[in-house]
């Protein structure tokens, strides 16, 4: 469905990735994992299109994504929940799930979805007429995980949502995640939270300074003795 | 007790005026973050398009303003394109602002090349016909001109929250990354955001050039009001706009009668400044990013 070929990409004169290489099939989860500053979120960027790659290519379903603008990779059926959020801070719940639904696909049958999504989410229901920016930051990171599925996109990818929030509402958040899996969506999912996220994922990627060290499924990664060692701390 | 009833009506109309010309300006900074100081120039060339189609086409100045708004949305558009947008990536972002000035200084020598210094009038049937509601007389144009003003705000304001396309203005003014996550086109944004801030200019230059004759520097008369509207409202807030507009037409209207006319610029800057010391974002200003 996605696959990332040899991809470098950075920031000015920094090379934050250097030759990565993934893929994702449909109906996977997939998760990297790795430290701060080993280039995660600069990949998901790149995917979005946020980001240009400076060398390889990225196709999703066929179709290369690698220059298309963050707008058009969007209409194509692939979001990104961003990290720390990114609401609408001035403007109500109402209208930044609204803005979800902004894409092409995404604004028929919108009203219809809002109501399958705010299932998935009784706390935003009752939010839906407050202004973003006062919500509590679990709050905040339910409504922008459902912002994302307005977009009812085919490849949904996570950045770091468990990102500052309690471990009650990790635990909540990471249950969101399993329901929309369930769902049939395919998840990219990028996490710092290293046991609860190979926990859930069909495979994993760990990233190491802007390199992909181990490529494996989930549940192998959590045997692993040099994941174990450097990021479970057992 | 009547005086002071007529001052506040005065006042108001001249707050529809202010309105008029600042919802426009505090739309393009709130919404582009550029501050277009070739504003008033729009103005005024908008008043000479309205004395030529006048004159040429026998047309009221207010039918004109149909073709006005059409042509400064066009207008306003491609300086976006072909200005503004290809200075987004400058080193120093005050490329943008000094680039509107230039383009203010072009247009006020091209209005004196082409139609020289004089004052020119356009003519209105009516406009300037007295209308008497209670004891308050006032003039046809500026009825207009004020119920205009509350026409465009409101219609604005429901364009910016009703629609797919305004909530996309407004998502880029608070969080033009996110926006572009949501499929948002920035970039077209900006363009049709500087389009319809032009376009209001367009539709006040109908309104305001029966009123007030033209001349090449007459943007700049217009224009120092304006600004000190959009900052005093809270910049880039619409409605902001209008309640400064309406305070600082009050003020000019009783200040000049009660106090003195010269010194009516004195207190207005003096409430101006005053306000700013109470509330640096403006009076409906949320702070940064609050369009």
């Amino acid at each position: 469905m996605l696959l990332v070929d040899d991809v470098s990409a950075g920031y000015g004169e920094v090379t934050v990735l250097h030759g990565i290489s993934i893929d994702v099939q449909p109906g996977e989860v997939v998760t990297i994992v790795g430290a701060n500053g080993a280039g995660k979120t600069t990949l998901l960027r790149t995917i979005a299109g946020l980001i240009r790659p400076r060398s390889g290519t990225i196709t999703f379903e066929g179709r290369d994504i690698g220059h298309l603008a963050a707008h058009d990779t969007v209409d194509l059926g692939v979001t990104l929940v961003p990290e720390a959020r990114q609401l609408f801070p001035f403007m109500t719940v109402r209208d930044n799930l609204y803005l979800g639904a902004f894409r092409k696909d995404a604004r028929d049958g919108m009203e219809k979805r809002l109501g399958e999504v705010l299932e998935l989410f009784p706390r935003v229901r009752e939010r839906l007429d407050q202004l973003a920016n006062s919500l509590s930051g679990g709050e905040q990171q339910m409504v922008a995980i459902a912002r994302g599925l307005m977009a009812n996109p085919r490849l949904m990818m996570f950045d770091e949502p468990s990102l500052g929030l309690a471990p009650m509402i990790v635990k909540q958040v990471f249950e969101v995640i399993e329901e929309i899996v369930g769902m049939g969506k395919t998840v990219l999912l990028v996490e710092q939270n290293v046991f609860q996220t190979l926990s859930i994922a069909d495979r994993g990627y760990v990233l190491e300074n802007g390199a992909v060290v181990l490529a494996d499924t989930g549940a192998a990664l959590l045997k692993n003795d040099h994941v174990r060692r450097a990021y479970l701390g057992i | 007790m009547d005086i002071f009833i007529q001052l506040v009506a005065n006042g108001l109309m001249l707050g529809g005026l202010f309105a008029m010309i600042s919802i426009g300006l505090t739309l393009i900074f709130g919404i582009v973050k550029v501050i277009n100081f070739a504003h008033g120039e729009f103005l005024m060339v908008g008043m000479y398009v309205v004395y030529l189609l006048t004159g040429w086409l026998d047309l009221h100045p207010y039918v004109t303003a149909v073709p006005l708004i059409v042509l400064f949305f066009v207008l306003g558009a491609a300086i976006q394109r072909f200005i503004i947008q290809p200075l987004l990536d400058a080193e120093d972002p005050h490329v943008q602002i000094f680039a509107t000035v230039g383009l203010s200084t072009a247009m006020i020598n091209l209005a004196l090349l082409v139609f020289g210094a004089d004052l020119r009038t356009t003519t209105g049937i009516g406009v300037r016909a007295p209308v008497h509601i209670g004891g308050v007389r006032l003039l046809f144009g500026q009825i207009m001109m004020f119920l205009s003003a509350v026409g465009l705000v409101l219609a604005i304001h429901l364009f910016l929250t009703r629609t797919f396309l305004g909530r996309a203005i407004r998502a880029v003014a608070q969080n033009r990354g996110a926006a572009a996550l949501m499929g948002v086109n920035v970039n077209k944004i900006y363009i049709i955001t500087f389009g319809i801030g032009a376009a209001c200019v367009g539709l006040a230059s109908a309104l305001v050039a029966p009123m007030y004759p033209v001349s090449p520097t007459i943007g700049t008369y217009f224009v120092l009001t304006a600004f000190v509207v959009v900052v005093l409202g809270g910049m880039g807030s619409i409605q902001g706009a209008f309640l400064g507009a309406m305070i600082i037409g009050l003020v000019d209207s009783l200040s000049g009668y009660y106090i003195a006319p010269d010194l009516k610029e004195v207190v207005y800057f003096a409430i101006f400044i005053a306000i700013l010391i109470w509330r640096p974002t403006g009076l409906l200003g949320l702070g940064k990013g609050s369009e």
